[in-house]
């Protein structure tokens, strides 16, 4: 395990940088709280309804395609671990594989699923 | 490299076709969508060629025996994509009668087809995997392409559901199996196996498990729940294509993976596979006597189908026998492609919009208006039963000698016990047709026509040239299941 | 090795409570962030197993990815609050009997088969590395993986097609 030892220094540093920052904001900062500043933001306007409207459809198209192209990540790393050794042919699978995904994404594209209309 | 490329050309072609027709498609016009269907068909003949081109007769394994060409598997490759083509057949016309030709249908099949023909070709049980996955996903959205009817809806939701539950058997099956053997090549497994080295609990347990999971996909009771509803609900192009394509994909991973990887483990598997095949065929028959709709019914014949086609893996262990059984099963698939397309077509060719038509009364008169259709039926009727002169027949023949030759004089029993059951609800059809007052209404679609009355043709004559294809599903199982 | 013990002992009761936490709350949204800790210390538990390619998946796909649909799905359905759940009564003794079962069987292992366990590096060895699995990806699983390719394209195709299908162009 100690080949992670930089991994688990490197977590505690950023919870520790975060946390001193939180810490300091409540520490030095002023509070002066009033009604409108205890309110929920909501860029700037007074907040109305419920803050758990439904959502549209489309959100759901945007997690599955993420979920896919992440899949596609996951392939990439041992690849790119084994590449050198691998040489041109790990290239030309590799291009084989990108490309089909590449296509995918094309056709999102083309369909119009990226857009938000 | 390249031979291994060579040896898997005809998925790599339907494959690398389907991801093509993909991109040109969204660069063909909407009102043009012919073209796209022209296309696919032209993929699919091409396959074809290819494949006829390349067939061999001593298998060569490619990619370190992750896949294996033989002629198991180019038997299978013929099998899917003539389903592919007849796919194509039967659903231009209909699409555009239901409102929802849309060019996405032709890709998918493809897709559907190159992971049909990976499944013939698989030598290692990760490729088992991805290739059940690979020709199912395109099938649980096609199941659901008639987007504004809620009841293809249901039918993509729950094949996508049980499908997945499925699947998950089959990985689960596949990890017990690997932790058993320490290999996932049907090889490595076989051997291991037969040094005695592996545990025998946690093979049956995975051989079980995958055969739980297979047995969802090719629709043996009891996991045969979903397929009514499915059948009934996916566009009818769909459910003609999946009733042969899906089961025959079903059944090339069962008799590969079983025959091959599993002889030893004979005498746990075969009282398993027994049950299977024999409680497929009586409830699979026994069900479908009160359906009133034509859909229903050929959904409950493919489930009978299937565990007649069960009846081929009992012979498991029995190495003298093993790829005569095999033979057989793949000789019937052939058959049941046959006679089933054309069954759909006819089907298809009276089916109207909003689900109308699809009821067997709705037949009634098709003997007086059209009488070529209504013979076309009465043939496939009659195929389906297994009455000669038609390929079904034979296909029961060759399979009960299979079985009988094995020694299980019970399931063939209740073979043509069933098959009697059968010619009731099958008769039924013909005598509606030919008995009774009616007036039908059939589409005009030359393409569908053409599909009913070839079929019917081909089922009539097979029955005629039935031995030399016999011999060629045997040459081409020999090596298989040695 | 104790510290393994130690380590391994404290992740347990992390991952343990997360997902209690994550079925206890009465917020749908609190449950999948439960969910996303419970994921992140079974990462770390597969990295102490000496898989760390598993350890990453785990983290990039399920941790990251997958829960975002989750979290997505909840909001689509505007299911953060828990409504009057409809319970059937045989699901909680069930679910009590199999978790029974479970650790029947893991205390059963543990101290009956201790001794005959390998070590884990032994048992393992370095299959879990990235670097093994490139190389195992790009020679003995070739086809597997360039299957994978369409299979993914046909997904993607899949989901568009079936979530936006009418206002395609």
């Amino acid at each position: 395990m100690s080949e992670y030892l930089p991994l688990v220094v490197l977590f505690i540093l950023s919870t520790l940088v975060a946390a001193i920052a939180v810490a300091l904001g409540h520490l030095f900062g002023p509070r002066r709280p009033t009604e409108r500043k205890l309110q929920p933001y909501e860029s700037g306007m007074t907040p109305f309804g419920p803050g758990t409207r439904r959502m549209p459809v489309r959100f759901y198209l945007v997690a599955v395609l993420f979920i896919l192209f992440d899949i596609e990540v996951v392939f990439f790393i041992p690849w790119a671990v084994v590449y050198r050794k691998l040489g041109l042919f790990g290239f030309v699978e590799m291009l084989l594989f990108a490309g089909i995904l590449e296509i995918a994404f094309v056709y999102a594209w083309k369909k119009g699923a990226l857009e938000w209309e | 490299m390249w031979a291994d490329r060579l040896a898997v050309l005809p998925v790599i072609v339907i494959g690398a076709w389907a991801v093509l027709l993909t991109v040109a498609d969204l660069y063909i016009p909407e009102h043009r969508r012919r073209i796209t269907a022209i296309l696919a068909a032209l993929g699919l003949i091409v396959g074809l060629v290819v494949n006829l081109f390349i067939q061999r007769h001593n298998p060569q394994t490619a990619y370190f025996g992750l896949a294996i060409a033989d002629g198991f598997s180019s038997f299978l490759n013929v099998l899917f994509l003539l389903s592919g083509l007849l796919g194509i057949a039967v659903a231009h016309g209909y699409l555009q009668r239901q409102n929802i030709a849309r060019s996405e249908y032709y890709s998918l099949l493809l897709f559907s087809i190159s992971g049909m023909m990976l499944m013939g070709m698989a030598a290692d049980l990760i490729i088992v995997f991805i290739a059940l996955e690979l020709l199912s996903i395109p099938l649980y959205v096609m199941a659901g392409f008639h987007r504004d009817r809620l009841d293809s809806e249901e039918a993509a939701l729950k094949y996508f559901l049980l499908g997945a539950f499925a699947g998950g058997f089959v990985v689960y099956g596949i990890a017990l199996i690997y932790g058993a053997t320490g290999s996932t090549r049907i090889a490595a497994i076989l051997s291991a196996v037969q040094s005695g080295s592996a545990s025998p609990i946690l093979l049956t347990v995975g051989a079980a498990l995958i055969l739980v999971g297979l047995g969802f996909k090719v629709a043996a009771v009891p996991f045969h729940m979903w397929t009514p509803d499915v059948y009934q609900g996916a566009p009818s192009s769909v459910t003609a294509f999946m009733a042969v394509g899906a089961k025959a994909a079903g059944f090339a991973a069962l008799l590969r993976v079983f025959l091959l990887a599993f002889p030893t483990l004979s005498d746990k598997l075969v009282p398993l596979l027994w049950a299977l095949a024999a409680l497929t065929m009586i409830v699979g028959n026994i069900v479908a006597i009160v359906q009133s709709n034509i859909k229903r019914l050929l959904a409950y014949s493919s489930i009978a189908h299937a565990g007649y086609i069960l009846m081929a893996t009992v012979t498991l262990g029995q190495s003298r026998l093993m790829a005569d059984a095999a033979a057989a099963a793949l000789f019937y698939l052939l058959a049941y492609l046959l006679t089933n397309f054309g069954a759909w077509a006819v089907v298809i060719a009276l089916e109207r919009e909003e689900g109308k038509g699809l009821s067997i009364q709705d037949y009634a008169g098709l003997g007086k208006k059209y009488p070529a259709l209504a013979a076309a039926m009465s043939v496939f009727m009659l195929s389906l039963i297994g009455v000669p002169p038609t390929v079904g027949f034979l296909g029961k023949f060759y399979l009960f000698r299979a079985v009988l030759e094995g020694g299980f004089v019970g399931l063939a029993v209740i073979g043509v016990l069933t098959s009697l059951v059968s010619a009731y609800y099958y008769l039924r059809v013909v005598v509606v047709m030919y008995m009774q007052e009616g007036e039908p209404v059939v589409n005009r679609d030359a393409l569908l026509h053409w599909t009913a009355a070839l079929s019917a043709i081909a089922v009539l004559a097979l029955s005629l040239f039935a031995t030399p294809l016999f011999q060629w599903a045997t040459q081409a199982t020999l090596y298989a299941a040695q | 090795m104790s510290v393994d013990y130690v380590l391994f002992g404290g992740l347990a009761l992390v991952t343990i409570l997360s997902a209690l936490g994550m079925l206890f709350s009465r917020n749908a949204v609190y449950s999948a962030l439960y969910l996303i800790f419970n994921f992140s210390t079974i990462a770390v538990l597969y990295l102490m197993l000496s898989a760390p390619f598993i350890a990453l998946a785990q983290i990039t796909v399920y941790a990251g990815a997958i829960m975002v649909l989750f979290l997505f799905v909840i909001m689509l359905l505007g299911a953060e609050q828990r409504g009057q759940a409809v319970r059937t009564w045989w699901m909680q003794p069930l679910a009590l009997g199999l978790a029974g079962i479970l650790i029947f069987e893991a205390i059963y292992l543990i101290f009956t088969h201790r001794t005959s366990f390998p070590p884990l590096r032994q048992a393992v060895g370095d299959l879990g590395n990235p670097l093994q699995i490139g190389e195992q990806l790009f020679s003995n699983y070739l086809l597997a993986f360039e299957a994978v390719a369409l299979l993914l394209l046909v997904a993607v195709i899949g989901a568009i097609f079936l979530s936006r299908g009418r206002k395609l162009r």
